[in-house]
């Protein structure tokens, strides 16, 4: 063993906490759902970087969909949130410069998607979608209507909570995550076969943002928080050298 | 040194779901009004070093059918072999190279498509040379984690057969489903197949 000259890499992904891949009563998962065993192998390199998005791609819009898909003196309809939280590493430390990209549905429940199959109202001033990129310390926030629940084909009555879709970029491509936020306090959370891939019902809760009433804009826009971890680099400089190297 | 466990846990993964293209590729999607192009569309911001190939494959379910909903990224080093990002400290990568692309499924065929360069060889952890190899991330609805493989190169017999990750394989007749494979000039096919006879290789990386 010898004193490695790259950065040390990242550690093993927690599998039990995600989701299996085959989890039947979310039927599209049947079969999409790889049987053989993954092939496991250290981070190297290729894992241990990743693309870089700058502070300056960002428009001033971006994370607000409240108006960034609006006609100009519009707004979306529906009860207003800004969601915000940090986005750390396993060691807890803040993810400075991470990409997150987020879209949900409208406030009843309707995506603008050409194969959205459940009939309720499109808002011609909401879009759904925006992005930004995390602050020195991790922390991001953006505004938004409160999405609405919708059913979707699984089982006949199966309606997902409300919920917002996030993407995350950290510094490495083995960090790459997408994953759903959740509202506290939502009856369906417990009802639903996409939350329920996940076993570990702690792990659930970490997807579930808080309402923090102290934050709240008045007359304005309530808060949430939420916070995203990302995986974490291992703390040794040590690595294996092949023999002979 | 901290030797205690991890504080936080890495979030858990959700679905991208049916509408991933709303949040990623809204310009593809036809709903593209906030910003002018989608994120990775182009790999290549200017003359690039080195060899241009396209790449292009169909992500296939346990039933053969195409997946007209997947996303597909991809991470590689440029044609010297080295990655545009900080965490590179080997020497300073192609300027016009992203080394990021990222592709929608077509929503009627199913396929994607990239338009990027041959990359060159990088080390493993243990310094041995890997092959020439693409990192590769796919999601969609019914798919819970990320899957995570990579595309090696069919006109690279000698560095694959020397390749500290396939040379580990003990399954070797599984090997093919990592290598693209040559259509013609600098073009090629790399099919991912998500279940059943001819499963990828995916990896836990
Ligand atoms: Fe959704």
């Amino acid at each position: 063993m010898t004193k490695s000259p790259n950065p040390p890499g990242y550690m093993v992904r927690d599998r039990a906490r995600h989701p299996k891949a085959l989890t039947p009563s979310y039927k599209t998962s049947v079969v999409r759902s790889p049987e053989r065993a993954m092939i496991a192998f250290p981070t190297s390199i290729g894992e241990n970087t990743g693309p870089v998005f700058g502070h300056e791609m960002i428009g001033p819009n971006d994370n607000d969909l409240v108006i960034n898909w609006a006609e100009p003196g519009q707004m979306a309809l529906g009860p207003r949130i800004i969601v915000r939280g940090r986005v750390l590493d396993e060691h807890g430390n803040g993810v400075a410069g991470a990409l997150l990209e987020f879209w949900q549905a409208n406030a009843g429940g309707r995506y603008r998607h050409k194969k959205e199959s459940y009939l309720a109202p499109l808002d011609p001033n909401f879009g759904g979608y925006g992005r930004t990129i995390t602050d020195e310390n991790g922390g991001y926030e953006f505004r938004t209507v409160q999405p609405g629940p919708y059913p979707w084909p699984n089982g006949m009555n199966d309606w997902r909570p409300a919920h917002i879709h996030f993407s995350l970029f950290g510094h490495a491509f083995a960090q790459r995550l997408i994953t759903q936020m959740y509202f506290d306090g939502d009856p369906m959370i417990w009802q639903c076969p996409i939350v329920d891939t996940i076993d570990s019902k702690e792990a659930i809760n970490s997807l579930v943002a808080t309402l923090d009433m102290s934050q709240a804009l008045p007359m304005d826009a309530r808060v949430y928080t939420f916070d995203l971890v990302l995986r974490g680099q291992r703390q040794t400089f040590f690595e294996n050298r092949w023999e002979g190297l | 040194m901290d030797h205690k466990a991890p504080k936080f846990k890495e979030s858990p993964s959700q679905t991208a779901g049916p509408y991933v293209h709303i949040g990623c590729t809204p310009n593809f999607s036809g709903i593209g009004k906030v910003w002018a192009e989608d994120l990775g569309a182009r790999m290549k911001t200017g003359p690039v070093q080195g060899t241009e190939i396209e790449i292009r494959g169909i992500v296939y379910d346990g039933t053969g059918t195409p997946l007209r909903d997947a996303m597909v990224e991809i991470w590689q080093a440029d044609a010297a072999g080295l990655f545009p990002s900080p965490g590179e400290t080997r020497g300073d990568a192609d300027p016009n190279f992203t080394g990021w692309g990222r592709a929608a499924s077509h929503m009627d065929t199913g396929e994607f498509y990239f338009d990027t360069v041959k990359p060159g060889r990088v080390p493993f952890h243990d310094g041995r040379l890997q092959a020439p190899h693409i990192s590769v991330w796919i999601v969609a609805r019914g798919i819970n984690v990320g899957l995570q493989t990579r595309i090696y190169f069919d006109d690279e017999e000698d560095a694959n057969a020397e390749d500290p990750v396939l040379s580990a394989l003990e399954h070797k007749v599984r090997l093919p489903t990592l290598i693209a494979k040559s259509q013609g000039k600098n073009s090629y096919r790399f099919n991912i197949r998500l279940q059943g006879e001819g499963e990828t290789i995916f990896f836990d990386v």
